[in-house]
């Protein structure tokens, strides 16, 4: 038997004996693996910003939000949190400090902000001093909502930075008078800048107090509010949700064994909601380029039928010097694993490159990164192929006859 | 046939070797019994179509007879597996080509190795003992010369170190001086007396009366059977007493 050094040795030489067909052959896998590679790594960085933007939020925050079921609303019906549940978790959820509500003041698409001429449209919120500190996220010139503001309905806003620059007001904006929906506030103060998550600003938002914006709202509309709390204790998340949620059904009417009207969900299941999103992107993207690097293992079967055939001769005299079918199935097959690994390992590089250099030309585009996973995975693929497409041609060379083979001219 | 000689190396009982070629039985060998011995020096001729080359084959373990019995060096070849016969070839025999048979991309040394690594171990530990037999065949300075860069007797030289790296019972030889001019040919066949002096057993098949007359030993088949086993000058003589005879009657 072969060693496995020699037999690679003599594998390796063989790769080489056919520079340029064994270069283009690997070709194939190496477009295969380099496109993978680069819409992973592309897509996981990506997702790799969000889960950061969502860390933010804090590992210990709960947000209580409504919950229609697809059916129910083609059938019209809207699920709400309003002002009561507000109340009622103020009142009676213990454990929990800086609950804030969020109610979208204009609806989900947000309204017209106009300032000296200029006009802007952006997201509306209402909500009260709380919420920066169930956000983490603070004023940075100017002061953020008040009590006194809540108390008095103040027609104040806190506006985020790429709203001041969308109005071209971001010199000297406390104090100045900005139309929001038809209605005058004045700017008190501009957030923290958060930057960009997937290419969309964090920082283009208005906010008012939740009183002025409930004041706002149409009579007969009610408000459907998103309500985000700490809980004081991280150990007791689990028991404070189903608290919470218990609070809710009780609230809502909800009989047992009915499905919930809202749901109570933590940063992290955000997160990860959006992450088994990407993960999912990334897994379909990744399927349909492996197809790639299915005729990539085509033409590497290809090339190895080639040469069993060419080396038909050299079979039969390495068979009449002694060598048994398993030292030529595997000489042919560590060829093709060989091939379609170097192929790999380069296609991996190039991916990469790929990727990176793609996230560094497209601006405001996430860095690339690449999961140790894919990289194996890649690797592991490669050396797949070589063994699915390699094991027919080196099949048929081991089952050669010595005679016949030595006869093949 | 009488009991083999304890210091037989091959042994042939009631060989046949049956081809179909389009359906057609073709019978190569029709029944050869033959037996060689230790520090024999034999030649095989006989006609085009004979079944020399046939006999070549089943000897070097590289074609299964149709029927009778094959026995190398005390193995019956005909109870083995193919992977053990690439053993009893890689082991026990010399195989040397008319064609050479070289690895095209590998080093004189390399090819020399050859047999040896399927044996297993290390290139190093093989090294030295390829180095010996191209030293041997007096190529000692052609180590890293590919096959091309190499005369036609060289190459030759070279597939003889070969088949003698790995110390085989036999030496099997199948027209070696086929694709060589008369004066490499003579250097060959000085080469395989050579080696016959020092105790290789040499079974050599050929066509050239004047190499098989430098053999002890002369079998000649026709029609797939031995007609005539006898030392090699009473088979000359009787060579040139038949070409009188086929001379004066044409």
């Amino acid at each position: 038997m072969l060693s496995f050094a020699e037999t690679l040795r003599s594998a390796a030489a063989s790769i080489r004996g056919h520079g340029l067909r064994s270069g283009l052959t690997a070709l194939g896998l190496v477009v295969g693996v380099a496109s993978v590679i680069a819409v992973v790594a592309i897509v996981q960085g990506l997702s790799h910003r969000i889960k950061e933007g969502f860390a933010g939020l804090g590992a210990n925050s709960l947000t209580v939000k409504s919950y229609t079921r697809f059916e129910d609303k083609l059938q019209g019906r809207e699920n709400r949190i309003g002002t009561a549940d507000l109340d009622e978790l103020v009142l009676r959820l213990d454990g929990v400090r800086d609950v804030s509500p969020v109610l979208p003041v204009f609806g989900p698409f947000g309204a017209e902000v106009r300032l000296a001429g200029k006009t802007a449209h952006t997201r509306v919120f209402a909500t009260t001093p709380v919420y920066q500190y169930t956000r983490q996220n603070f004023p940075a010139q100017g002061r953020f909502i008040t009590e006194a503001d809540e108390k008095h309905r103040r027609r104040v806003a806190v506006v985020g930075a790429k709203l001041l620059d969308d109005l071209d007001a971001t010199a000297a904006p406390i104090g100045k008078f900005v139309e929001i929906g038809g209605e005058w506030f004045k700017i008190v103060g501009v957030m923290e800048e958060r930057g960009e998550l997937f290419g969309i600003s964090q920082d283009d938002f208005v906010l008012m107090p939740f009183a002025t914006g409930l004041a706002l709202l149409p009579d007969q509309v009610e408000p459907d509010i998103g309500i985000t709390f700490n809980v004081e204790d991280v150990e007791k998340l689990d028991e404070v949700r189903d608290r919470a949620t218990t609070l809710l059904r009780r609230k809502h009417g909800i009989k047992a064994g009915r499905e919930n009207d809202f749901k109570v969900e933590t940063a992290e299941q955000l997160t990860d909601s959006f992450a088994s999103l990407f993960d999912t992107v990334t897994f379909v993207f990744a399927a349909i380029v492996g197809i790639s690097m299915l005729v990539g293992g085509i033409g590497v079967m290809n090339m190895m039928l080639v040469s069993v055939t060419e080396r038909t001769r050299e079979i039969g005299i390495r068979k009449a010097l002694g060598a048994k079918k398993r030292d030529i199935l595997a000489q042919f097959l560590i060829e093709a694993v060989l091939l379609t690994t170097i192929g790999g390992a380069i296609g991996i590089g190039v991916g990469y490159a790929l990727g990176y250099g793609a996230a560094q030309l497209i601006p405001s585009f996430p860095p690339a990164v690449l999961p140790w996973w894919a990289t194996v995975a890649a690797f592991g693929f490669s050396a797949g192929v070589g063994i699915a497409f390699g094991i027919a041609p080196a099949a048929r060379a081991a089952a050669l006859d010595p005679m016949a083979a030595l006869r093949n001219e | 046939m009488s009991a083999p000689a304890i210091n037989a190396i091959l042994t042939l009982e009631a060989v046949e070797k049956t081809f179909h070629v389009a359906g057609e039985p073709v019978h190569a060998l029709r029944g050869v019994d033959l037996e060689v011995t230790r520090g024999e020096y034999a030649a095989i001729i006989g006609p085009s179509g004979s079944g020399k080359s046939t006999l070549m084959n089943v000897l070097g373990c590289l074609e299964r007879p149709s029927a009778g019995r094959y026995a190398i060096d005390g193995v019956d070849a005909a109870a083995l597996d193919d992977d053990a016969l690439a053993d009893l070839r890689n082991r026990r025999i010399g195989f040397v080509f008319q064609d050479f048979h070289l690895l095209p991309r590998a080093s004189a040394l390399d090819n020399v190795m050859l047999p040896l690594l399927y044996r297993g171990g290390s290139r190093r530990a093989h090294r030295e003992s390829a180095q010996t037999a191209l030293a041997d065949v007096g190529l000692a300075d052609r180590e890293s010369h590919l096959p091309m860069q190499l005369s036609g007797g060289q190459r030759q030289r070279v597939a003889i170190a070969r088949a003698l790296v790995g110390n085989p019972a036999i030496l099997l030889a199948d027209e070696p001086t086929g694709n060589l001019d008369a004066a490499t040919a003579r250097d060959i066949m000085d080469l395989f007396d050579r080696l016959n002096v020092r105790g290789h057993t040499i079974v050599l098949v050929t066509h050239d009366a004047s190499i098989a007359r430098r053999c002890r030993r002369t079998i000649r088949l026709a029609d797939g059977r031995v007609v005539d086993d006898a030392p090699s000058t009473e088979a000359a003589l009787r060579d040139a007493g038949s070409l009188q005879i086929a001379g004066r009657a044409c």
